[in-house]
Formats: structure tokens, sequence, C-alpha cells
């Protein structure tokens, strides 16, 4: 799966910033988690695999991998639509740090 | 065919980006760019999705793509067109994602001027019903009643005074090949014309309602439901316009007009008398 991802980002240099308005595409420095305060956890036994939170995601940080689902915790921020779309009742909502 | 939640790209090309939590207009974008793919190269005016995809350092679009002025969507879509055509590039799809602010006030020219054209290009506005970026102001596409900072609800007077104005029906009037409303709360009739307009020349235009949880004032995790509720109740109609017809492409299923404008913070200061009106005025339309 390909997708924008996390690099070193550029010095505070002159020389470090483009010339031009045009940047390397998919470019990312910073992790988007420290947005949330409730996280999405799997309750595997229940999940059929269906992919509607996957679909629904705004933020694209629930795929599959490896016949299992998995969140993006680095980039997942929380909104809580995976839960509420998934007809199983898989996805809970927990307290982030509890 | 259309792809389904199992055969859609599992490539993300908008990621990481900066939109709040349960944003509907980064599941538009999403979306169409994992139909359209990585050959895609998208035009993002002023607005929420450039703003939260282009902060240098952090680009969160793995295609290229592009910020053009906020009334400037379509004539950038224009000139890249011709570049790509120029360049003998095929297989690319110019995509615009503007905003309701974008497409029916100040990006309106532009478009018109396109669909004069003829230009091939897909123009897809995410309707969040007002100027979201820059503080939530009323546009030509907030809904009667709502509640912006330009519209403030009072003793006197309401929210919004003026009618959303039709987007839809501006378009065909122009004689575009292909237009059609969609919305993030039926993403399979959605993805269907997204893979339907791509496939087509001339200018195609998408309406896609993508309700924010931070304008509206609901709950993050509603931003779906919102949307499928909106189609049910009859509010946001989904339709297809082709070959100078239109089509209903998506039974609504009935549901409450009150209790769908009550839920959002935006609407809470309506009388009855003002959802009779906007009862009456659906029921009058299409
Ligand atoms: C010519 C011009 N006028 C005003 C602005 C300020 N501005 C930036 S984004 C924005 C609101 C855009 O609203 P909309 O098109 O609905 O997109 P949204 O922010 O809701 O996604 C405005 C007014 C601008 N960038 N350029
Ligand atoms: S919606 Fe529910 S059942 Fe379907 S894949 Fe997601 S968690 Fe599993
Ligand atoms: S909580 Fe929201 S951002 Fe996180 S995985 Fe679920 S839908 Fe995506
Ligand atoms: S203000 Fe609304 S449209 Fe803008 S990023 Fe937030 S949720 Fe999305
Ligand atoms: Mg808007």
């Amino acid at each position: 799966m390909r997708k924008p991802y996390l690099r070193q980002a550029p010095g505070r240099e002159l020389a470090d910033y483009p010339e031009g308005t045009a940047y390397t595409a998919g470019f990312l420095t910073a992790k988007n988690a420290g947005w949330r305060s409730v996280r999405p956890v799997l309750r595997a036994e229940k999940c059929v695999l269906c992919l509607r939170c996957y679909l629904h995601c705004p933020d694209g940080t629930v795929y599959e991998s490896g016949g299992a689902l998995a969140f993006d915790y680095d980039f997942c921020k929380g909104c809580g639509l995976c839960a509420k779309i998934c007809p199983l009742g898989a996805i809970e909502m927990e307290t982030e740090g509890a | 065919m259309t792809p389904t939640a199992g055969t859609i790209d599992k490539n993300e090309y908008f990621f990481g980006h900066k939109a709040c939590a349960g944003c509907g207009g980064s599941l538009t974008v999403r979306i169409a760019l994992k139909i359209l793919g990585p050959r895609a190269v998208a035009v993002l005016p002023a607005g929420c999705m450039s703003a939260v995809g282009f902060n240098f350092p952090q680009l969160a679009f793995l295609n290229n793509a592009i910020i053009s002025t906020f009334a400037g969507t379509a004539s950038m879509m224009t000139g890249l067109e011709a570049g790509l055509r120029a360049r003998g590039e095929r297989d690319c799809t110019v995509v615009g994602f503007a905003g309701d602010g974008g497409t029916a006030d100040i990006g309106l020219q532009a478009l018109s001027g396109a669909l004069d054209r003829g230009d091939n290009i897909l123009y897809i506005c995410y309707d969040n019903e007002a100027y979201m970026n820059t503080g939530v102001q009323k546009s030509g596409l907030t809904p009667f009643g709502a509640r912006t900072t330009t519209t403030p609800a009072g003793a006197r007077v309401r929210g919004n005074v003026r009618e959303k104005k039709n987007m839809l029906r501006i378009v065909a009037a122009h004689g575009a090949p292909y237009a059609a409303t969609a919305s993030v709360g039926y993403l399979d009739d959605y993805m269907r014309k997204v893979q339907k307009a791509a496939g087509l020349r001339g200018v195609k235009y998408l309406h896609v309602l993508a309700p924010c949880p931070t304008g509206w004032g609901i709950a993050s995790d509603e931003t779906v439901e919102v949307a499928k509720e909106a189609v049910d109740c009859g509010l946001f109609p989904l339709y297809e316009y082709e070959g100078g017809a239109f089509r209903q492409t998506v039974a609504p299923k009935g549901g409450s007009i009150e209790r769908h404008l009550r839920r959002q913070r935006r609407f809470q200061h309506l009388t009855d008398e003002d959802i009779a009106h906007i009862t009456v005025r659906r029921a009058s339309e299409t």
C-alpha cells in the first residue's frame, strides 16, 4: 500500500527551502495522533472484514493487513466514524490513556 | 464495474491531512482519488481541503496537486489539461475539489467558462454549506435557516433568509455532458458517479454533500449518518443529469426533516413555522 509517509523535515536554512512553489508529494513530517481523546479498538471476534469502516474513514487510517483489520494510530484522529458505521459493533472507542 | 470497499484501490492518495476529525470534505477527496488513481492531477482552490492538505513541509497529497486562486479552480484545470495534452501525457484526469463558496459564488464564472468551452475536466464540489475555512460564513449554498457567523440567529432574523442555489440545474443549463449530486452518506452511489464521470469527455460536474462537524454542530462520528439522512428525508436528493435528462439514482428511504434539522446546532433556533417552510419548499421542488 502506498500513501504519504513520515520523513525527516527539511532544515531551517534558506537553502533547505524549495526555490519554486513545488515540493515532493506525499511528504509528511508530523503525526496527527495527538489530536485524539478516544481511540478505536477492534473486537476481532465480531469483525467479518466487510471493510465498511475502511471505506468511510476520512483519514484512511483503518486498513486490512494480512486478513485482519488494523488502525494507523499515528494518524487516526479518533472521530469514531468507523465504530458508528460498523454494522456488527466490532469497533469500540476507548478513552485515550485510560 | 464500480469498485466496492473490497476492490477499491488500497493506496491512500490523501493522507496525513489536517482536516478536523470526521470531516466530510476530506472523505469526499480521499474516495475520489482512490477511484481516479495516481495519474490524477488535482486542483484545490483556497478552502479547507487546500488548507489541510498543503502545509509545507507537510504535503498530504500523493498525487500531483496544486492550489489555485479562490476564483480560479476551473480555469487552472483548463490550463493543466491543455498543458498535459501538449506534453503528450495520457490517462491523467484533471480533477478539481472546490468548496461550496469556491464553486457557487466566487468560482462560478470560471466554471461557467470551462462549461462553455467544453474542456475535458472533472469538477467536484464538496458542499459543506458555508465558508468553513474562514470561520463559517454564509455562501450561496448555505440552506435556508442555517446559522452562520454572517447569518446569526437572533430574535427577529433566524439564520439565513436566502434559499440554497441549485448548482445541479445551473450546470445542467449549460448543457454539460454529465452532472450529478452525491452524498458521503451514500458512498457506493458517489463512487459509481466518479468512475462514470472520469470516463466521459467534457466538463463533468459532481456536487457532493459533505457535512462539516465543526460548522454544522454535529459530533465527529455523525458525518456519514447526517449526510445519509439528508438524502433520505428528501432535503438533498441524489440525481444524475445526462443526455439532457435528470434521473434520480437513490430512492429516499424517508425520515423526519424536523429531526434531521434539530440534531444540528446550526438549525437549533428554528421555529416550527421555519421547519414547515423548509418542508413545504422541499415538497414543491424537483
Ligand atoms: C480572493 C479570495 N478571497 C477570500 C479568500 C479567503 N478564503 C480562503 S478559504 C475561504 C472560504 C472557502 O469556503 P468554501 O469554498 O466553501 O470552502 P471550505 O473552506 O468550506 O472548504 C475564504 C473566504 C481567499 N483566499 N481569496
Ligand atoms: S465495519 Fe465492522 S465488521 Fe466490517 S470490517 Fe469494519 S470492524 Fe469489521
Ligand atoms: S476513529 Fe476516525 S480517523 Fe480513526 S480510524 Fe476510525 S474513522 Fe478513521
Ligand atoms: S472546518 Fe469543516 S470542512 Fe473544514 S476541515 Fe474542519 S470539518 Fe472539514
Ligand atoms: Mg464550504
